[in-house]
């Protein structure tokens, strides 16, 4: 991932701006409902996201666009995501809830490109779905475009530097990345609504989304070793340029 | 082993991680409604004068919403197969094809 300085200049500017911004309203999943985040928390959580997506545009343009055969890879990572996060999937705790998809594209394109492809599913979601929201856009996207894929990320990269067996590390990266965005949406909403205590609430929140998730994290992971076992075999080159491998 | 069988037995696997759920639930005891749902009852419960302050647009019926999360795993799987059945195509035969087609072109000029 190579920025130029104008492009790290910017992010760093928003970033700085973001963080100001986000302190100053604070003095006041599934992804979180329509709704049912106060205005402070919509302004706090959009704000932090735009740094993001902002270096996933120049992430995108710098890294990816140039060549054809990434360009088709991302749209790949893209349509994998669309379909995960569009299954609804019963869970051993008696609910639904449904995977990310994301953990595949953070792996071979990293956290910032795929912020975007996050951005534009939950947004296809919120418009047409009625799933999600508008005015908790902000949120869920920093939860599943941005914390997940951060996470996974981070733990490729270790499994690699460990040189962890890849579809072994590929599997963890995808399921740890789907569970902590669903961690991360836990949080947002006990912090939204901390009854008597925080970590009560917290907590509360955990058991609904992330027991849920538990499962289905595992599934993702498997059908992202899957989908990355066949990618590997055929664009071991885009791979290799990409430093996946 | 080849890619292929691991990839059968992994999605095998997959299949039964969610049928599991439903199994264990076949006798009544679970409703399978959404995550969101029960989250949007906690709230009641911890903050019991919390108003959802905007509701976003509403679908006519959990028809209309059934039918478009449809669309949107259908347009994905779509461009998935498209992508994966181009990617997986064997290059030898592309450039026999191509070979084939150039040399009556070349011979007629």
């Amino acid at each position: 991932m190579i920025f130029s300085k104008k492009e790290r200049n910017i992010t760093a500017l928003l970033a700085a701006v973001s963080v100001l911004f986000a302190w100053q309203a604070q003095a006041g999943a599934m992804h979180i409902m329509e709704g049912y985040l106060q205005p402070s928390w919509v302004v706090v959580w959009s704000v932090l996201c735009i740094p993001f997506i902002a270096a996933g545009f120049f992430s995108i343009k710098r890294n990816i666009s140039g060549s054809h055969k990434k360009l088709v890879l991302f749209a790949l990572c893209g349509a994998f995501a669309f379909v995960l996060s569009a299954l609804k999937i019963p869970s051993v705790s008696g609910s639904c809830s449904h995977p990310t998809g994301v953990g595949l594209s953070a792996i071979l394109f990293g956290p910032f490109a795929t912020s975007v492809i996050g951005l534009i599913i939950l947004v296809f979601q919120a418009l047409l779905l009625g799933h999600g929201g508008i005015t908790t856009l902000g949120a869920n996207t920093f939860s599943m475009a941005i914390a997940g894929p951060l996470v996974s990320f981070g733990i490729y990269k270790l499994c690699k530097k460990m040189k962890i067996n890849l579809s072994v590390a590929v599997f963890l990266a995808a399921f740890l990345g789907d569970l902590i965005t669903y961690i991360t949406t836990s949080f947002q909403m006990g912090m939204a609504h901390p009854g008597t205590s925080l970590m009560e609430s917290v907590i509360k929140f955990l058991g609904i989304f992330a027991v849920t998730q538990l499962p289905l994290a595992v599934v993702e992971g498997i059908l992202t070793v899957v989908i990355f076992g066949v990618i590997k075999k055929y664009r071991k080159p885009e791979l290799e340029e990409l430093r996946v491998l | 082993m080849t890619l292929f069988k691991r990839n059968l037995i992994l999605i095998v696997i997959a299949a039964v991680i969610i049928i599991i759920p439903l199994i264990l639930y076949s006798g009544g005891g679970a409703e399978f409604a959404g995550a969101d749902g029960q989250a949007e009852e906690a709230i009641g419960e911890i903050d019991p004068n919390y108003e959802p302050w905007f509701s976003g647009i509403e679908l006519p019926s959990g028809e209309v919403e059934s039918f478009l999360f449809c669309v949107q795993a259908a347009a994905g799987s779509g461009i998935i197969c498209f992508i994966l059945g181009r990617m997986t195509a064997k290059p030898k035969a592309d450039e026999a094809d191509q070979k084939k087609d150039k040399k009556p072109k070349e011979s007629k000029r």
